[in-house]
């Protein structure tokens, strides 16, 4: 077990590698930087931009840049947002924390919806619940989330105007007040709900095959005719059983649901990382962009990571390989 | 779509058993649901492809200040957009871009994920090796990141550029699944007795594994049509999909990021959605019976 987690860690090393190399080089391939917003500027003197340039170090050979933007980037230092003038990490670490939020109360929603829905499909299989489940199961996978939030918004967000339809906190509210717990909690329900209702199908299918698939093994049978409840049967033999390969599909859940965030965000005017990703695309804020696609991309093999080593936990015989 | 499954199929019958497409046809038949998407789906593209032939693209995306956010009317089936345009002409038109563009992302993924995935399951070891960590790394990506800062970095950027920028990254998934089967189908007596004659490798793969593995690759071709169709367009929703010049569902549907016309102005998104909502269910659809024949298994009867 340990060897297979160090082998999967060290795995990690190059793919931190190759990506960290492959986000600087698409960050300096984005067409200008954030001076060149200035050269149209009649009163911005060329040659002040150039001094400005190599003072910035933009002037030096790439890999030079490379090594002194991966080691600083190490330390958590991804520089200077030229749109917003402060360390790039100030004007992430706010959205950072919305973002993380969303998307544990996404997860929560996720698993609250996806498990009783699974157990109940797959031990009643082929009636009329079983049905209802797989019918809705079958859409949600069909349904790309952005179309669905974009009704969800519409009819809860502002023909009924139940949920506020922007934004992660009330402005009128203060900090650290109870009022303010309640708008923020508020302010995540729509999102949260509308990625949650998506999210569930593949938590649903699986789940729901895993009991059907158990439900007729000779440990079950055996269970049975020692005379255990059909209650305990699934509680203690059939859900054990099936709950292993969900818990290790969280990671790459969490996986989804980073890259989902753009969309959603956007949607719902959710001040988080991917909102902020597509205005500093949009800015050429290219020190933002990197700093978010750098934490993505390192966030998404961590979820990876973690599901595999879960994996190979539940079951041995991944790990021999 | 109902060209493409034809073909497909004719192919199967040929190489497989003839009584094969002949038991998935069945099922199909038998499943309602199925029956049902296959043929509004063959109605909507014949319609589609039908109508946009006698459309003049460029007379819809002209801008007509006088009509600007007019409701729907007999002159404008479903009224008109922020610059004046025919809001029915743009669905026509976006949902020919979005069908077509996105059947072309999963050919060419699925004639790259196919051959990965043929030569890394056939001949594993160091081929396999290699062509599986550049897979796990690629699929470790944030897609969605990636695809959007490659859009804005390219120099050019046309229809064709898009889908080459959306294969690159969505191939893998493919060839992960066929190398898994391939890697299982290697193992069985019909390819060992084949190398033990003697037969030659790019022989055993074309016309052994390949038609083995066939009905997963027309299932998988036909979700990830759908899928794609729904990443297609939520790329040009957010503003980094197909160029302006070639509109998509998702650029209809974008002007609703504007919350006036979210709020008020029903007719310029909600039609687009709802066609992306029926072409991916529809499709969805099919693929799930086809999936459901070709597994003998979860057969219904």
């Amino acid at each position: 077990m340990w060897k297979f987690i160090l082998r999967r860690l060290l795995v990690m090393i190059p793919q931190l590698f190759l990506l960290s190399i492959i986000v600087f080089m698409m960050a300096k391939a984005m067409p200008g930087d954030a001076l060149s917003g200035q050269e149209i500027n009649p009163r911005a003197n060329p040659a002040e931009l150039d001094r400005i340039r190599e003072e910035l170090g933009l002037n030096d050979p790439w890999y030079q840049q490379y090594l002194r933007w991966a080691s600083n980037a190490v330390q958590g230092d991804f520089g200077i947002s030229y749109t917003h003038k402060t360390p790039v990490m100030d004007v992430i670490e706010d959205r950072l924390w919305n973002t993380v939020f969303l998307a544990l109360v996404t997860l929560i929603f996720t698993y609250m919806l996806a498990i009783p829905l699974g157990i109940l499909s797959g031990r009643y299989n082929d009636t009329w619940v079983d049905k209802t489940v797989t019918g809705y199961s079958y859409v949600g996978f069909g349904t790309p989330i952005f179309i669905f939030a974009l009704i969800m918004l519409f009819i809860f967000g502002f023909a009924l105007d139940w949920f506020p339809s922007g934004g992660s906190v009330d402005s009128k509210v203060d900090e650290g007040t109870f009022a303010y717990v309640v708008s923020k909690i508020n302010h995540l329900i729509l999102p949260a709900l509308s990625t949650a209702l998506i999210a569930t199908t593949s938590t649903i299918q699986y789940l729901r095959n895993e009991i059907i698939d158990n439900k007729i093994k000779d440990f079950v049978r055996t269970a049975r005719s020692k005379g255990v409840p059909e209650s305990k049967v699934y509680s203690r033999h059939i859900l054990r059983n099936s709950f292993l390969p969900i818990a290790a599909f969280l990671g790459y859940e969490i996986t989804g649901l980073i890259g989902g965030a753009v969309i959603i965000e956007t949607i719902f005017s959710y001040p988080g990382l991917g909102q902020l990703f597509l205005s500093s695309v949009s800015l050429r804020d290219f020190s933002v962009v990197t700093a978010i696609v750098m934490m993505t991309g390192f966030a998404t093999l961590l979820g990876t990571l973690l599901s595999d080593i879960i994996l190979s936990a539940v079951d041995p015989r991944i790990r021999i390989e | 779509m109902e060209m493409k499954v034809e073909t497909g199929k004719n192919i199967q019958v040929k190489d497989v058993s003839p009584s094969g497409m002949k038991i998935i046809w069945q099922e199909i038949k038998k499943d309602k649901l199925a029956m049902g998407s296959l043929i509004i789906l063959v109605a909507i593209l014949v319609f589609v492809y039908g109508a946009s032939f006698f459309m003049d693209a460029k007379e819809i995306a002209k801008v007509d200040f006088l009509s600007i956010y007019l409701e729907p009317s007999s002159d404008y089936w479903l009224g008109t957009d922020y610059g004046g345009r025919d809001v029915f002409g743009q669905l026509i038109i976006g949902t020919r871009n979005s069908f077509t563009i996105s059947l072309f992302i999963t050919l060419f993924t699925a004639i790259i994920g196919l051959t990965l995935g043929l030569l890394s399951g056939y001949f594993g070891g160091a081929t396999d090796n290699v062509i599986m960590r550049i897979i796990d790394f690629v699929i470790a990506l944030p897609q969605m990141m990636f695809i959007i800062v490659v859009v804005t970095i390219v120099p050019v950027f046309n229809v064709y550029v898009f889908i080459m920028i959306m294969t690159l990254f969505l191939w893998t998934g493919k060839a992960r699944l066929i190398r898994s089967k391939a890697l299982s189908e290697r193992e069985l007596d019909y390819i060992h007795a084949s190398k033990t004659l003697g037969t030659p490798h790019w022989k055993i793969i074309l016309f052994q594994l390949l038609p083995n593995v066939s009905s997963l690759i027309i299932v998988n071709f036909i979700l990830n049509l759908a899928g794609n169709i729904g990443l297609e367009s939520s790329l040009t929703f957010l503003g980094f999909g197909l160029p302006e010049s070639t509109p998509s569902l998702g650029t209809l549907i974008s002007y609703a990021r504007n919350p006036d016309v979210l709020e008020n102005k029903w007719w310029i998104w909600v039609p687009a959605s709802l066609m992306i909502l029926v072409l991916m269910l529809s499709i969805n659809f099919v693929g799930q019976a086809l999936k459901r024949a070709a597994d003998a298994r979860q057969r219904r009867g």
